[in-house]
């Protein structure tokens, strides 16, 4: 257990020294999401409507940007060997990582999203349905995006090819995410879209480090 | 006691080696030589257990490495090509996060100690990027000097190191052999250590 | 009982498996005529018009067994990638990456036919319907694995990062259907529903069955082509693939 608090530390200390990273997907999000009003005109009732899908696309795209990099430094520096190495399971090890990760991308993603909702003239409780679906979905998508780059590790054109593998695989938590503001906006409540999401999320923490680390292993070899 | 059975290694469509018997015990270390691409590198870390070989099997005390797992790796110190150093965190920070990652205890003290003593006193707190190749092998020499394993397997360690860390490094060597350890090391260079034995692939 | 078993072990070698293969494929191709000529005459010739959809409707023959193919596929490829993952097997590999291709183009042709379908019936090439939408994303999870193993060069590393794609594809593809099923229904207002099934005349039934046997005939035997070339190329620094006529014939 210490080992993986020592990797998650380590993960969010390299974020602060290297903060242009976080916060360049931090702006990516922020940019994409304010580009839509321009492409579609400031009417107030079709920007509330588009509002859930903007957001969350912007935000699978702003997750997916850092993605290549999430083991391909530790892979270049021998890092990974040594993870591989230590004497806690490198399963533990990379679900540390991937949490770091979250915490780096995803959690920013999260505590921005609700000024941008404004922008889209969201009230309040849909706002909280966006936050907290957000929340449920955010790790799903550091997750899921973990496999792609563990799978492109060191593979011609991986930046390219991990969002080919990811974004298909994105699709359940986009529909979810999204339909849980739309379900909330017309009346419905947010509690089916959002149980599932947890439902995934669930299923996604006890798969995802699995395939990823299997995915890993066969890039050290 | 470390031994090897007819191991094999495939890269690619190519061969390297075949039929490799040898075995290390306690108190003894090995020199790995060959050309360039004579497969050195790769057996190392088959040796690590990084890579499956593509026959034969190794044996830790007896025990197949693969059945050993977490119980082989508490033994072992691998040190590969990759400095497995971060560049923007402290040598402090470096050594100190690979002695937690290898389980062991070790109090922020002694990791300076054990900088101190290869030379790198007074750059304890500066990023190691702005460290020259030879002092960022000397952070892991400082890993070497803090890390309880009985078994160093290390990959050119020679490299980027000026006369006087190339001694430090040997006495490193010769102290853990001495102290019933097992080294095995690959090195372009002759080693300045006594005894040894040679492996030629 | 054991010497059965050990007979099927000896196929999974690619040596032994590649003569068996060359045995096995004119029997594919022959059946996949067979079925493929008869579905294609029941289809056109016995089949009755449509009276809600005229002609036009023919084109399912084409299009259900492609999209049944393209499922299908997917389930078959991840069956062998897991198969090569846990026994680590050659020839299980070189299954999937052959099947990959094949069970892309079906899911082309399911969406291509599909839309051909559409434009007469709905007025429209596509709708955001449950089916055809899990179709398309079925479509990029090929795309996805065939790029995965285009970029890798080694051989056997490319099987086994394929094979994981595979598995997390497996797992996925009931979640995506399921989850594109319940974003349509709550979007239902400004879809189409397919899924009304008309009472379908014995005749068309039966054509699309012969057709989905034509479909995996025509599969098994391509597959079949394309992993006997796959053997070649990775064996070829084997003895005895230089020993086979077709590549000394070639060579020399």
């Amino acid at each position: 257990m210490n080992a993986v608090l020592a990797v998650i530390r380590r993960d969010l200390l390299l974020a602060m020294r290297r903060k242009s990273e976080v916060f360049t997907a931090l702006f990516f999000f922020v940019i994409v999401t304010s580009l839509f009003p321009l492409g579609l005109g400031p009417e107030p009732a079709l920007l509330k409507k588009i509002a859930p899908g903007v957001i969350w696309v912007a935000a699978l795209l702003a997750t997916m940007l850092g993605l290549s990099r999430l083991f391909a430094p530790d892979h270049a520096d021998g890092t990974l060997e040594q993870l591989a190495l230590s004497p806690a399971p490198l399963g533990l090890l990379i679900t540390g990582k991937i949490a770091a990760h979250w915490i780096t991308t995803g959690l920013p993603l999260v505590l921005m999203a609700p000024v941008l909702g404004l922008q889209y003239d969201l009230d309040a409780g849909a706002l909280g349905v966006m936050v907290a679906a957000l929340l449920l979905g955010t790790p799903l998508l550091s997750l899921i995006g973990a496999i792609g780059a563990a799978l492109t590790l060191g593979v011609r054109g991986g930046g390219v090819l991990i969002s080919l593998l990811v974004l298909p695989l994105y699709v359940p938590a986009l529909i979810f995410g999204a339909g849980a503001v739309e379900a909330h906006l017309s009346g419905l409540g947010a509690a089916g879209h959002l149980s599932l999401l947890a439902a995934l999320l669930a299923l996604a923490v006890f798969f995802a480090p699995w395939a990823t680390t299997a995915a890993l292993r066969i890039a050290l070899e | 006691m470390l031994t090897a059975r007819h191991l094999a290694c495939v890269r690619g469509e190519r061969r390297l080696f075949s039929g490799l018997d040898f075995a290390v015990g306690a108190g003894q270390w090995l020199h790995v030589q060959g050309e360039n691409g004579a497969g050195k590198t790769s057996l190392l870390r088959i040796l690590a257990g990084l890579a499956p070989p593509a026959a034969g099997e190794i044996l830790w005390h007896g025990e197949p490495i693969g059945r050993l797992g977490e119980d082989y790796r508490r033994e072992l110190l691998f040190l590969g090509h990759h400095s497995a150093v971060k560049e923007e965190l402290t040598p402090l920070e470096n050594l100190l996060f690979a002695a937690r990652l290898d389980e062991c205890a070790l109090s922020e003290a002694a990791a300076l100690k054990a900088l101190a003593r290869f030379g790198l006193k007074g750059r304890e707190a500066l990023p190691v990027r702005f460290l020259s190749a030879g002092q960022k092998r000397r952070v892991l020499l400082a890993r070497l000097a803090v890390r309880q394993a009985r078994l160093w397997i290390l990959d050119e360690p020679f490299t980027a190191l000026d006369v006087k860390a190339v001694d430090m490094l040997s006495a490193l060597i010769v102290e853990h052999v001495e102290g019933g350890g097992i080294a095995i090391l690959t090195s372009h260079q002759t080693i300045p250590l006594p005894g040894g034995q040679v492996l030629k692939i | 009982m054991s010497n059965r078993l050990i007979n099927w072990f000896r196929y999974a070698s690619p040596q032994s498996f590649y003569p068996l293969a060359g045995k096995l494929i004119p029997w594919f191709w022959a059946l996949a005529a067979l079925f493929g000529l008869t579905g294609l005459y029941i289809a056109f010739f016995v089949a009755p018009t449509d009276f809600q959809q005229g002609e036009g409707y023919r084109i399912i023959f084409i299009h259900v067994p492609a999209a049944w193919m393209s499922m299908f596929i997917y389930l078959v490829m991840a069956f062998w990638a897991g198969l090569g993952l846990a026994l680590n097997t050659r020839l299980s590999g070189m299954m999937a990456q052959a099947l990959a291709p094949t069970g892309a183009l079906m899911a082309f042709l399911s969406l291509w036919t599909g839309a051909f379908w559409g434009k007469p019936m709905w007025g429209t090439w596509w709708v955001w319907d449950a089916r055809l939408t899990s179709a398309l994303i079925l479509f990029f999870l090929y795309i996805g694995f065939i790029a995965l193993q285009a970029a890798i060069d080694d051989a056997r590393r490319a099987d086994r990062a394929g094979a994981i794609l595979a598995l997390v594809g497996v797992v996925n593809v009931p979640i995506i259907y399921f989850s594109v099923k319940w974003w349509n229904t709550l979007h239902q207002g400004a879809s189409v529903s397919l899924t009304k099934a008309p009472t379908m005349a014995a005749t068309m039934l039966w054509g699309m069955l012969i057709m989905a046997l034509a479909f995996w005939m025509y599969s098994i035997a391509v597959a079949l082509m394309r992993v006997r070339a796959i053997i070649l190329e990775r064996e070829a620094h084997t003895e005895w693939v230089k020993a086979l006529p077709e590549v000394r014939g070639s060579t020399s």
